[in-house]
């Protein structure tokens, strides 16, 4: 019970944060949208990386990692340490600077206006949002495996019990269960975003980044610990898993090629479109420098852990165990201290959170802008319009945790990566549209129509989220941005050059 | 050779070195507790932030700042 004291605690810090931010809200539509481009270099950081950590670094990593062994940190880690920067440099400074001069807050303001199509907008929200909502999943089902697992009945590996849960009387080991986890982190995220919008969201997300953090590095201290120190946690892990050689029946391991293709995914944060929105949160430009180069840093202090401590949980848990809750059991079973488990438990929501809220917020500003203020024939007031992308949100929030209770049982890491994946094949598209004249309005509907076919394509081929390899060990990622890429120039190619009006406003 | 065109190739020098096909069948560990091909991701990572601080320092596209600070003659967009 302490432990879950310790988290609602947490959570109501959260709230209290929300509150003070609130009464830094300047009450207009711009600074709920993007806090009137007033964030400086160390919130921009923190809000970004916490944005792009969600329960795919705490909870997937470590998972994937009891799964697949070290290789882990490699497939995602260390790739988006470089592709990540350079999408920031190459894509996020330059779009800042467009947003900022011309006053667009969502991507397909700037998309509409480059491509000379109102239309595009109309096909780009819906395949935006259908990408976003497997993020949106991999946070609630995260949050319900996490909590589930540190409350739950603690066992032996041969079913021995060593702790009751802590509601037996609510359900059968005792754990609190997803539903309601789900219900209350939703419940929180709305409230903080809906208190103070981008304002809000940036502070929370500096406080709930440091905090998980800390409490990655505080977890992998305690854990390593229990285990009797670095050198002896390491011993009892299986030995397959500290290579990255392929089993033989490729369940553990990585292969080259899927190394090699695994470096396309990395890209969708030139596509994210609550990335977009923070970085036009940016004070200036320079407030960019430290996020560039801080970025790779920042996720090696996150991940490096939880792969070590995935890796160290094969000695502890059989091969069998639900790979989304590895963190939560090696946490509940080792670290058996109440309030050393809840602060660790309140640092996994805090990177869940993090990412929740930039994406409950993009969702709605996308809806108001780009939808519905877009063909809009009256003004609305400031109210208005915050309203309506409240409103657009909440419905949003209902889908995904619906949705979220229906494929609970699915693998948080390769959920992420099918939504990463869409957003990577699209990058095609956004840099095009900076850097390449001729792109053309043919060109971006062939890119995304190309794009959203294979994406669904491979995607039911997959079984609906699975892992899923073509061609030997290539990710579709790999597959899906070359075909992007080829619709884009052939569509362009074979199109009438855009205005010089057009090119005149954006080279 | 330009700044753009050094940057681009230490950029392709990375990813090249970051299948680091020599570390897959490994397991040594370091300092006793870190499997090699580990360790090498991570000090990766740590050059990898090492280059970006380069590119920063001597390919920071300060152009764009004047540029998106300056008066539109195009209007603002949409957002009300």
């Amino acid at each position: 019970m302490t432990t879950v004291i310790v988290i609602a605690i947490y959570l109501g810090l959260l709230l209290g944060l929300a509150l003070f931010s609130k009464t830094l809200f300047r009450g207009t539509s711009k600074d709920y949208f993007v806090a009137s481009h007033s964030i400086g270099p160390f919130m921009l950081l923190m809000s970004v990386f916490g944005t792009t950590m969600t329960a795919f670094a705490l909870v997937g990593s470590t998972g994937k990692a009891f799964e697949r062994g070290i290789g882990t940190y490699g497939l995602m880690a260390s790739s988006s340490g470089l592709i990540h920067a350079a999408c920031f440099l190459v894509i996020g400074i330059k779009l800042w600077a467009i947003g900022k001069r011309y006053g667009y807050v969502t991507q397909i303001q700037y998309f509409r206006a480059r491509f000379e199509s109102k239309a595009l907008g109309y096909l780009l929200f819906p395949i935006l949002v259908l990408l976003v909502i497997p993020y949106l999943l991999i946070g609630i089902i995260g949050a319900g495996k996490t909590i589930a697992g540190v409350t739950g009945a603690k066992l032996k590996p041969n079913g021995e019990m060593i702790a009751p849960g802590v509601f037996p009387e609510w359900t059968d080991n005792g754990a609190i269960p997803p539903w309601f986890t789900g219900l209350i982190i939703s419940a929180v995220v709305l409230t903080y975003i809906f208190a103070g919008g981008s304002r809000a969201a940036a502070w929370a997300n500096t406080f709930q980044t440091l905090v998980f953090m800390v409490m990655g590095v505080l977890a992998f201290y305690l854990i390593s610990d229990r285990l009797g120190g670095l050198n002896a946690a390491i011993e009892q892990a299986k030995e397959s898993h500290k290579v990255r050689t392929l089993s033989e029946g490729g369940e553990v391991g990585v292969s080259p090629l899927t190394f090699l293709s695994y470096m396309f995914i990395p890209l969708s944060v030139g596509m994210f479109p609550h990335l977009f929105q923070h970085w036009l949160t940016a004070k200036s430009a320079k407030s960019f420098k430290l996020t560039v180069i801080a970025h790779p840093i920042c996720i090696a202090i996150v991940w490096v852990p939880c792969v070590l401590i995935g890796v160290w949980a094969t000695g502890i848990f059989p091969a069998a165990t639900p790979s989304g809750a590895i963190l939560a059991k090696t946490v509940g079973v080792l670290v058996k201290d109440p309030i050393i488990v809840g602060l660790v438990t309140a640092g996994v929501l805090a990177a869940i959170m993090s990412s929740l809220d930039s994406q409950f917020l993009c969702l709605g500003t996308m809806f108001t802008n780009d939808i519905v203020l877009h063909r809009a024939k009256k003004e609305y007031s400031d109210q208005q319009i915050l309203l309506m992308a409240r409103g657009f949100i909440v419905a949003i929030v209902v889908v995904t945790y619906i949705m979220a209770l229906l494929l609970y049982d699915r693998s948080v890491f390769d959920l992420a990566v099918w939504c990463f994946s869409g957003f990577a094949a699209l990058t095609p598209l956004v840099l095009a549209a900076l850097y390449w004249k001729r792109a053309t309005k043919i060109g971006a509907y062939a890119c995304i129509i190309a794009v959203f076919i294979s994406w669904i394509t491979f995607f039911a081929m997959s079984g609906f989220g699975g892992e899923f390899f073509v061609f030997g060990g290539i990710v579709p990622a790999a597959v899906m941005w070359f075909v992007g890429a080829a619709a884009m120039i052939l569509g362009s190619i074979l199109s009438q050059a855009p205005s010089n009006e057009t090119i005149k406003k954006f080279f | 050779m330009n700044k753009k065109g050094l940057i681009s190739i230490v950029f392709l020098v990375l990813v090249v070195l970051h299948q680091d096909f020599w570390n897959w069948d490994n397991a040594k560990l370091v300092f006793g507790f870190m499997p090699v091909g580990l360790f090498y991701h991570a000090c990766y990572s740590l050059v990898a932030a090492l280059f970006w601080a380069f590119v920063m320092q001597v390919a920071w596209p300060s152009e764009l700042e004047k540029w998106a600070d300056a008066e539109s003659d195009q209007g603002k967009g949409e957002i009300k």
